[in-house]
C-alpha cells in the first residue's frame, strides 16, 4: 500500500489546541498521516473536526502545538518566519473556496503575482503566467478582471495562479464550494490532471462526488483520522 | 519584490480609490505648500536685507559725534563735539581707508515754480559718491572745486524728480531749497522705492558740504567747517572688525581722550545695524514655517490614518499575499510604498499650489519673494519623509498579521 520512495510531507503526532476563554479545544489530537508524490487526497468530515487546522498546518500558514510536520525532508518547526514564506512560496500552491483574487488586476496580473515574491527572480514571470493560464484553458481572458469572469473561470485563475511557482504540492481547501455541479466537475477533472502529472494535491472537502476524483479518503472526527482508504488501481 | 515594482502598485492601488487619495494627499499638499509659501517669503525678505547692505555698501562705517547711550551722559548737547572737515582730512590718512565722506543731513522743503516737496538733504563732498556708490541717470556729480566753494548747485533723487518736474528734464533748472536757489546738475540713478529700513531712497537731494552748512541748514555758532557725521569706505577684503577698532583708536587720539575715558563719539556698522533690525523678521519667517510644518504633520497623521483603513479593509488581501509566499518585509514595503507614493504626489502638487501661491503673495503684497529649487528639495523630501515615517505604523501591522487569521477576515 505505502509507496516505496519517501513521503513528501509527514505528519507525526500533530496536535493543535486553541484556547477559546478558559477552555482548551482540540482541533488536531495526535495525528499521524503520509502522503506521497503525485498523490491525490481527499479529507473529509464533519466541520469542526479538525480537516482545516491540518490544511493550514500542512500550508505553513499555522504551526502545531506539538508534533512534527516535514516537508520535502524539512521539519518546519525549525523555519523561521521569512523561511515558512519562502517555503509556501516555492513548494506549495493555494487554491481557496472564495478564489481570493485581487479585484483590481487583471487574470495575468493575479497568476503573475507570486512570481514577484519569488526569492530567485522569475525573468520570465509575464511569459509563465501565460502558461499556466493556458493550462487551465484560459488562454483568451488573460486581461479580464475577475469580476468579468464566471465563478469556474475565478477559480481556474485561481489554480493557474497555484501553479505558477512550479509548486509540488497544491492544497485545495472546498475549491468547489462556491460553485455548481457542472463547473465542479470541470474544476476537478482539472486538478486529477495536475496529480497526474506529479503533483500532490490535498483537497478538503464535505462532498462525496468531488472526494471520489481522489485516489485517496482521509475521513476526519474529533481532531483524529476516522477512515484512511485508498481507491484501488 | 523590487521598489520599481512596488511603487507601480501602490499608485495602482491609490488610483483604484481616487477620491479618498486625494483627500489624503490633501493635508500633504496645504503642508507642504505652506512650507514653500512660508520659506519663499521668508528668504525673500532675507534676500532683500542682503541686496539692501549690498546697496549702502557693505564696507562702510559710519560715525557720529557723541558718546554712545549706554551708561549715563555727562553733561548736555554741548559735549557732543562735533567733527570738522579737518577730522575727514585726519581719517583719510588711514591706509586702510578709501574714502570718507561728510554726511550733513537735514530735512527741507524743496520749491520749484508752484510745487513744493520736503525730503532730506545731505551736504557732502564728493567722497560720498564711491561710499554710497552712486550714478546719475542724468547730468553731472558735483565737483571738489564746487564742495569748496559751495556752489550753488544740487543733484536730485528720481522721486524728487518725478514730483517737481514731471515729464521734463530737471538739469539746468532751478529749485529753491529753504528759499536758497540751487541748480540741478544732475538727477541719480534710482537706487529702488524699498519699503524696508532706510525708506525711499531717491527722496533725497544732495548738495556740496558747505552749500549746505553755509547757506541752507545754518551753521553752528560755535564751531567751523562742523560735520555731523562721516561715511568711512573700508577698503576690500579688510576685516571690519579691525578696520573699527582701528578707527576707534584713531578717533581717541584725535579727540584727545584719555585711556579709560568715555567716547565721545560712536562707530557703527550699517550692516550690522540692518541685520539686527531684520533679524525680528527673520524670526517671525522662521515661526510661520513651523507653523506650516506642524500642518505638515497634521497631513502625515491622516495618511497614518487612512493607511490603517486600508490595511484593516485590505487584511484578506494580506493574507492571501501571505499565503502565496510574501515575507512580512514584503508587505512592509507595500504599504510603505503607497504612503510614500501618497506624500511624494501631494509633496509634488503642494510645491507646484505652494510656487504659485509665493507669487500670487508677491504680486498682492508688493513683497518680494524668493523661490530657490532648495526650498523645493527640502519640501518635497520632508514629504517623503513624512510619508515614510507616518506609514510605517501601519504597514508594520499589516506585516505582522497572522495569515490564517487574515484569510479568515470578512
Amino acid at each position: 500500500m505505502q509507496s516505496t520512495a519517501a513521503p513528501i510531507i509527514t505528519c507525526r503526532d500533530l496536535t493543535k489546541v486553541y484556547r477559546m476563554g478558559t477552555q482548551d479545544v482540540y482541533a488536531l489530537r495526535g495525528v499521524n498521516l503520509d502522503f506521497a508524490e503525485g498523490e491525490m487526497t481527499a479529507i473529509m468530515g464533519p466541520s469542526g473536526s479538525g480537516k482545516s487546522t491540518l490544511m493550514n498546518l500542512i500550508g505553513a500558514l499555522d504551526v502545531p502545538t506539538s508534533g512534527e510536520l516535514t516537508i520535502k525532508g524539512r521539519a518546519l518547526s525549525k523555519l523561521n518566519r521569512d523561511e515558512l514564506a519562502d517555503l509556501r512560496n516555492e513548494t506549495i500552491g493555494f487554491v481557496f473556496q472564495q478564489f481570493n483574487l485581487l479585484h483590481r488586476a487583471s487574470a495575468l496580473a493575479n497568476v503573475k503575482l507570486p512570481l514577484l515574491y519569488s526569492r530567485t527572480p522569475v525573468d520570465d514571470a509575464a511569459a509563465r503566467a501565460r502558461e499556466c493560464l493556458e493550462m487551465v484553458g484560459l488562454g483568451d481572458r488573460m486581461d479580464h478582471r475577475p469580476m468579468q469572469l464566471s465563478g469556474g473561470q475565478q477559480q481556474r485563475v485561481a489554480i493557474a495562479r497555484a501553479l505558477a511557482g512550479r509548486p509540488s504540492i497544491l492544497l485545495a481547501d472546498e475549491p468547489t464550494g462556491a460553485l455548481d455541479t457542472k463547473t465542479s466537475e470541470e474544476i476537478m477533472e482539472l486538478l486529477t490532471g495536475l496529480a497526474s502529472d506529479g503533483i500532490t494535491v490535498i483537497l478538503v472537502t464535505h462532498e462525496t462526488e468531488v472526494a471520489d476524483y481522489a485516489t485517496r479518503k482521509i475521513h476526519f472526527r474529533d481532531g483524529q483520522v476516522e477512515r484512511d482508504e485508498r481507491k484501488s488501481a | 519584490m523590487k521598489i520599481g515594482v512596488a511603487l507601480r502598485s501602490a499608485l495602482e492601488a491609490l488610483i483604484a480609490n481616487p477620491l479618498r487619495s486625494f483627500l489624503t494627499m490633501l493635508g500633504i499638499m496645504i503642508g507642504v505648500a505652506s512650507v514653500m509659501a512660508m520659506m519663499a517669503i521668508s528668504e525673500g525678505a532675507a534676500k532683500q536685507v542682503d541686496d539692501q547692505i549690498a546697496s549702502l555698501g557693505a564696507s562702510n562705517l559710519t560715525i557720529y559725534p557723541g558718546a554712545s547711550r549706554r551708561g549715563p551722559r555727562s553733561g548736555g548737547a554741548s559735549s557732543d563735539q562735533p567733527f570738522t572737515d579737518a577730522d575727514i582730512d585726519l581719517i583719510r590718512q588711514e591706509p586702510f581707508v578709501t574714502a570718507v565722506a561728510a554726511r550733513n543731513s537735514g530735512s527741507v522743503t524743496l520749491i520749484s515754480g508752484q510745487d513744493n516737496w520736503s525730503t532730506s538733504l545731505y551736504g557732502t563732498n564728493t567722497d560720498y559718491f564711491i561710499t554710497q556708490s552712486l550714478n546719475t541717470a542724468e547730468g553731472r556729480f558735483f565737483d571738489d572745486r564746487e564742495v569748496s566753494s559751495g556752489a550753488a548747485v544740487a543733484l536730485i533723487g528720481k522721486t524728487v524728480a518725478d514730483s517737481l518736474f514731471e515729464g521734463t528734464n530737471p538739469v539746468g533748472q532751478t529749485i529753491r531749497a529753504n528759499n536758497v536757489p540751487l541748480e540741478i546738475i544732475g538727477v541719480l540713478e534710482s537706487r529702488g522705492a524699498s519699503a524696508g529700513p532706510g525708506g525711499d531712497r531717491d527722496d533725497v537731494i544732495i548738495v556740496p558740504i558747505n552749500t549746505a552748512r553755509n547757506r541752507i541748514t545754518g551753521g553752528n555758532p560755535t564751531v567751523a567747517k562742523y560735520v555731523t557725521g562721516m561715511e568711512v569706505g573700508i577698503a576690500d577684503g579688510y576685516d571690519m572688525t579691525d578696520a573699527q577698532e582701528q578707527l576707534e583708536a584713531r578717533l581717541r587720539e584725535i579727540r584727545r581722550i584719555a585711556p579709560g575715558g568715555t567716547d565721545d563719539f560712536r562707530v557703527f556698522n550699517i550692516a550690522d545695524f540692518i541685520r539686527a533690525r531684520s533679524s525680528t523678521q527673520a524670526t517671525f519667517g522662521v515661526l510661520l514655517a513651523f507653523t506650516a510644518a506642524v500642518s505638515l504633520i497634521v497631513g502625515g497623521v491622516g495618511v497614518m490614518n487612512i493607511m490603517l483603513v486600508s490595511v484593516t479593509e485590505r487584511t484578506r488581501e494580506i493574507g492571501l499575499r501571505m499565503a502565496i509566499g510574501a515575507r512580512g518585509i514584503d508587505i512592509l514595503g507595500q504599504f510603505l510604498a503607497e504612503a510614500l507614493a501618497l506624500c511624494l504626489v501631494g509633496g509634488l502638487i503642494g510645491s507646484a499650489l505652494g510656487v504659485g501661491a509665493a507669487e500670487l503673495a508677491a504680486k498682492m503684497g508688493e513683497f518680494p519673494v524668493e523661490i530657490s529649487p532648495r526650498i523645493a528639495i527640502i519640501a518635497i523630501g520632508a514629504s517623503a519623509l513624512i510619508g515614510l515615517f507616518f506609514g510605517f505604523f501601519p504597514a508594520r501591522r499589516a506585516a505582522r498579521l497572522n495569515p490564517i487569521e487574515a484569510l479568515r477576515h470578512e
